[in-house]
């Protein structure tokens, strides 16, 4: 049941992703891109990745889509101030998607199919594992990525003050 | 899966969306009681006995009432709007445990939906996916005050959302688990997270004020400056979907507060009515205490409401990110030292 389950919202996840690139309206892809993740919580799920999943939830569809939505929202973009395109641009577009075509082919033809993965641990993804592993093995990569969240997040405080000079 | 698992929880969940909604039904009713009682005046008292029919005339009415989609809105999202806010409303109430496991005959049913061992965290998506209701339908409105008011509601909850989560995180230090069956078992009696976490709890009330959109901090509705908020061009059900969600938005997050700091279904002496009432009629019990707590901090709300004036924007924004999250910063640092302190002595 797992599998069908697993390929009915794999089926959905690229429709909606799908639907992110074909959406005319800017805000309905931003939706679609919701829906997009929420089928990848649904996925991390299945993989009995219970922590996993609701990070995800909070974090890109709760915290991150509203910034997206909300900026689109203020921007209120149109079809008539969307800037036209030179057919130029829209050649090299194709060309370029083409040629990732040819390498994404190209590079999953090299990869040999090999049996599936079975963790040793089917309870890895739960919160205790998973806190387990990242303050035991992985402590440094995992202090030093927080690191560089608090400098992105220092740089942005920075970008958005006003100059006292100029205040 | 056999099929008795099914019907319990089919049971259990249709239970559960009764009594949210009847709630919030009353709620209605109890806001214009306690407004009328702090204003010195009566309330509804036409409908019914003391009013009491009121809800339901409101309910009639709000079917009835034409439903007008304006045409320069966006119809289909408008739609989606006020659902998604009802539903982000509604299935909150999945994790929470609503009594200790009962026994009927030879059979245990545990009062409570799902217990995953993430249960905070999906109350805390939960609660960030609220926002979408608000934000869609304000700006599918294609109103400028909409989606002012949208705009408003989804800044004061991400910024509000921080500071929730912080105050949190010093409680999870203390219960050691994220499942909040285990955090409500170990409130047994009289330990309440309450009596540990004082400022950890008032960091997280003021939050689910910011969350609920409650008065002070009902910016996205401010009629004197917004006309109606996100909802302006609503009518009908669907802006009962807006208010309905708003009240049952209300019941999750008191029901969130006492389970999380006042020891939900827990009160003194319950061993003892354990072996008074036995075991299938004692959980029912400490549902009932569950209920109480949940209804003071309803009443809680509105008595808020019908004191404390709204808050200005900029005072919202200070108050969340130079007020409350540097508090919450604090909470965790002192928690983590007295914990420390105690584990090495």
């Amino acid at each position: 049941m797992s599998t069908q389950v697993f390929y009915f919202v794999a089926t959905l996840s690229i429709i909606f992703s799908l639907m992110v690139i074909f959406a005319k309206n800017p805000i309905h892809s931003v939706l679609y891109l919701i829906l997009t993740f929420f089928t990848f919580t649904v996925h991390y799920v299945l993989l009995n990745a219970q922590f996993l999943a609701v990070v995800n939830f909070i974090v890109y569809m709760g915290a991150i889509m509203v910034l997206f939505l909300f900026v689109l929202m203020l921007l209120n973009l149109n079809k008539e101030t969307e800037p036209v395109k030179s057919p130029l641009i829209k050649i090299v577009g194709v060309i370029a998607g083409c040629c990732l075509i040819v390498t994404l082919v190209g590079s999953f033809k090299a990869a040999t199919i090999t049996s599936p993965l079975i963790l040793k641990n089917p309870g890895l993804g739960l919160v205790e594992n998973l806190g387990k592993e990242l303050f035991g093995p992985f402590l440094l990569p995992f202090e030093l990525s927080s690191l560089l969240l608090l400098a992105a997040m220092v740089g942005a405080v920075l970008l958005s003050k006003r100059d006292e000079v100029e205040a | 899966m056999d099929t008795g698992f099914i019907i319990e929880k089919f049971i259990l969940v249709a239970v559960i969306f009764g009594i949210s909604l009847v709630i919030a039904m009353y709620s209605t009713y109890a806001e214009r009681k306690v407004a009328a009682y702090l204003q010195d005046r009566l309330g509804p008292d036409r409908a019914g006995p003391f009013g009491i029919l009121q809800p339901l005339a409101d309910g009639v009415k709000m079917f009835m009432k034409e439903e007008i989609i304006p045409t320069t809105s966006n119809k289909w999202l408008f739609i989606v709007g006020p659902g998604l806010a009802l539903l982000c409303a509604c299935i909150g109430t999945a994790v929470i445990p609503w009594g200790s496991p009962m026994v009927i005959g030879d059979k245990v049913i545990p009062l409570q939906v799902s217990d995953i061992n993430v249960g905070v965290l999906y109350i805390f998506g939960v609660v960030s996916l609220g926002v979408y209701g608000v934000m869609i339908g304000g700006w599918a409105s294609n109103n400028k005050y909409s989606l002012l008011s949208a705009i408003r509601a989804a800044s004061q909850n991400i910024s509000y959302e921080i500071a929730m989560g912080l105050s949190i995180i010093a409680l999870l230090l203390m219960t050691n688990t994220l499942s909040l069956k285990t955090i409500v078992e170990q409130q047994h009696g009289w330990h309440w997270n309450v009596l540990y976490q004082p400022l950890g709890f008032l960091i997280f009330m003021v939050c689910s004020f910011a969350e609920t959109n409650r008065a002070p901090f009902d910016l996205p509705e401010c009629e004197t400056e917004l006309i109606g908020g996100y909802h302006t061009e609503y009518s009908s059900m669907k802006l009962g979907f807006y208010l309905f969600a708003e009240y049952i938005n209300m019941f999750v997050s008191s029901a969130v507060m006492a389970t999380l700091y006042f020891g939900g279904y827990n009160y003194p002496g319950m061993d003892y009515m354990a072996t008074l009432l036995g075991p299938t009629w004692a959980p029912l019990f400490g549902t009932a205490i569950l209920f109480a707590k949940i209804f003071f901090f309803i009443f809680f709300f509105m008595w808020v409401r019908w004191t404390i004036p709204r808050f200005r924007y900029d005072q919202l924004m200070n108050l969340g990110w130079k007020g409350l999250i540097p508090l919450a910063i604090a909470n965790i640092i002192i928690t983590g030292v007295v914990i420390a302190i105690i584990e090495k002595f």
